[in-house]
């Protein structure tokens, strides 16, 4: 038998979504408990992407006191042009602004080099809250008024509630017996990295074309992140083409609003799939990030909402705590659920296809349907919400987004 | 045998319900839903009135609290855990059983009688803060019930009272509605006849030393299916009363 401690929330896995929580329940319950645990070393992982960081998200870490720490080599996005030929009022851009609490003069969003994001988090992390590094979880006990987590070297953690903010493929997940839907969207997302003779001016470009949308993000210089989606078989077809034949291609996507372009790294290519937590919270533990839904390819979409997850969980943790219910309690983690869910299924719905957002035949519906939020009786209701969401008033959001204390 | 105001009927109609008082599904669902509110309520009037430091853990720490009629311990755990040293008082001796078994669960050191108000207030014992939510509309004799709920409160100290108005809007929400319709409640939970107006219950307070310090109402969002503070006192409603010095 190892040595058992106890904590008040122990989150399993150090991505930016669990350390970000950790930072945001101890700056505002000092005394909380709070342990962080990874199965690896705490470190800065090896990836030069940069991220889209959308408005709300950067408050967050403005909150914290840690926007200055990440933003030394982020560069705003101050503009957003839409190109579509048709549907002209359409203002939101794919994998930005879900977020809407944007204000005149703030750049909606910021591309923020990965390495950077992780990097402030871990610094001012190792000195604000627990971290237990190689700490594998070998079995999940969440029976009693306190879960246990047991590790690979036997020693035991105790805690009201567990964290998993283990990733995609969420071991504590499985541990929890949470199902997952999964949906094929038998589309793939390509990401790659440009140079182009204009300069972006601060701008994001974003292009609806039949295959999909299509967006550049500025990046320092005059070069941008592209991301987009295409048909499976398109996007093998564009991989065989060489670097000049791909570089064509996407200048005429983009209405050569840019000028020549010349890329950067070879284009990636994932397919795009949908993998939804059928529950986001059980008694005594939570999903949060990728653990609850993950769309592929990892374009920072992921990471967004993975913060916007922290900023919800955080708030309804906190306000637990102060009003002394068990924040472990189901009834207390469903807050969190019900606060998340429609948020993460618009995005599943809005990963599907913005043009087909209302239409019967989308599968993501059916998927959102399947999903529980009763959506049959409620559809005007869900208009609605996601009309306010569109323009950007979302009433009684979670706190962080719009960068009040909690 | 002390004189007692609770009508043995109504003692019988909760006690069988008891076992379910912590299931978040179960019966009591409604008062788990209603729960954060009457929470939200009580901190901010209590740090604000005894000027406690919000940012601690455990603000209530050093005062003395009682719930009366406390049924499965819905308020008493929460104030237990912010440091109150907390009486749970309840005259059904099986939801008293269920408290305890439940507080001991959760490693919370409360102090569970089955008694009445009455009887305490004969022993002459004060707390800072009396909590006497979602009861007053099930006792037999109001009157005698609150003057002993008052004669508990330490000078200067607090009382919260929570209840359901008697307009017709109650009737067709809180009867009609939780018990007929969306069958929140068992039917019979509540009768039309014993809801209190918050000028009824101010009138016979005040006359035990009582002095209204905050009213609010507390109204149902069905959209999001939670309960928020507001203006609107026609159904359920809560007081906040302080006791003379």
């Amino acid at each position: 038998m190892g040595k058992s401690s106890d904590y008040d929330v122990a989150i399993v896995g150090g991505g930016p979504a669990g350390l970000t929580l950790g930072l945001a329940l101890s700056q505002f319950v000092p005394d909380l408990r709070v342990l962080v645990l990874d199965r690896k070393e705490f470190k800065i992982p090896d990836d030069a992407r940069s991220l889209a960081l959308a408005a709300g998200v950067t408050r967050i870490f403005e909150v914290l006191g840690i926007w200055d720490k990440m933003s030394a080599h982020a560069a705003p996005i101050a503009h957003m042009r839409v190109t579509d030929s048709g549907t002209g009022d359409i203002s939101r851009p794919l994998f930005l602004s879900f977020d809407g609490d944007v204000h005149p003069g703030r750049p909606f969003a910021h591309m923020v080099p990965f390495r950077d994001i992780v990097g402030a988090l871990l610094e001012v992390a190792r000195s604000r809250v627990e971290l237990k590094a190689q700490a594998q979880v070998r079995s999940l006990n969440t029976g009693g008024a306190t879960a246990e987590l047991v590790l690979q070297d036997g020693s035991a953690v105790c805690a009201k509630l567990i964290i998993a903010a283990d990733g995609s493929r969420s071991a504590l997940r499985d541990m929890a017996g949470i199902k997952t839907i999964n949906h094929d969207y038998h589309q793939n997302g390509l990401v790659t990295t440009i140079s182009h003779e204009i300069d972006h001016g601060d701008t994001a470009f974003e292009h609806f074309r039949p295959a999909g949308p299509f967006a550049s993000l500025p990046l320092p210089g005059s070069r941008s992140s592209l991301v987009w989606t295409e048909s499976r078989a398109q996007a093998m077809h564009l991989k065989f083409l060489s670097r000049d034949e791909q570089a064509r291609i996407i200048e005429a996507s983009m209405g050569n609003c840019l000028g020549k372009v010349e890329l950067e790294e070879p284009i990636q290519s994932f397919p795009l799939r949908l993998c939804l937590a059928r529950d986001f919270v059980v008694p005594r533990l939570a999903l949060l990030g990728d653990a609850a839904h993950a769309i592929h390819p990892i374009t920072g979409q992921g990471l967004n909402l993975g913060l916007k997850d922290v900023a919800a969980l955080s708030e309804v943790i906190i306000e637990a705590v102060r009003h002394g219910e068990d924040h472990g309690d189901l009834n207390v983690l469903r807050r969190y659920e019900r606060w998340r869910r429609l948020d993460v299924a618009l995005m599943a719905m809005v990963t599907d296809s913005l043009n087909r957002l209302f239409s019967n035949e989308a599968v993501a519906l059916r998927i959102v349907r399947d999903f529980g939020l009763g959506l049959v009786d409620r559809m005007p209701l869900i208009k609605k919400s996601l009309m306010r969401h569109a323009a950007g008033q979302d009433p009684g959001g979670p706190k962080l987004l719009s960068g009040q204390d909690i | 045998m002390a004189t007692s105001t609770i009508n043995d009927e109504e003692i019988k109609k909760f006690s069988d319900l008891a076992e379910q008082w912590w299931d978040p599904s179960g019966q009591f669902k409604p008062l788990h839903k209603f729960n954060p509110v009457r929470l939200a309520y009580i901190r901010e009037q209590v740090l604000a009135h005894f000027s406690l430091e919000g940012t601690k853990r455990q603000p209530f720490e050093g005062m003395k609290f009682l719930d009366i009629g406390c049924g499965g311990g819905l308020l008493c755990e929460p104030m237990a855990r912010l440091g109150a040293e907390v009486t749970g008082a309840d005259a059904s001796e099986r939801n008293i059983g269920i408290a305890k078994v439940h507080a001991e669960q959760s490693g919370l050191d409360i102090k569970y009688l089955a008694t009445t108000s009455e009887a305490l207030a004969a022993k002459g014992e004060q707390f800072d803060v009396v909590l006497n939510m979602e009861v007053v509309e099930h006792v037999a004799d109001v009157p005698l019930y609150l003057k002993s709920c008052s004669a508990l409160v330490k000078p200067g100290g607090l009382m919260f009272i929570a209840t359901i108005n008697r307009t017709a809007k109650a009737y067709a929400l809180a009867i009609i509605g939780a018990e007929y319709v969306l069958g929140w409640l068992p039917r019979g939970t509540h009768s039309f006849s014993k809801f209190l107006t918050p000028e009824e219950i101010t009138s016979i307070i005040s006359r035990h030393g009582m002095t209204i310090r905050d009213r609010s109402g507390v109204s149902y969002n069905p959209l999001h299916d939670q309960w928020r503070k507001s203006r609107d006192m026609a159904v359920n409603y809560m007081l906040l009363a302080e006791k003379k010095t």
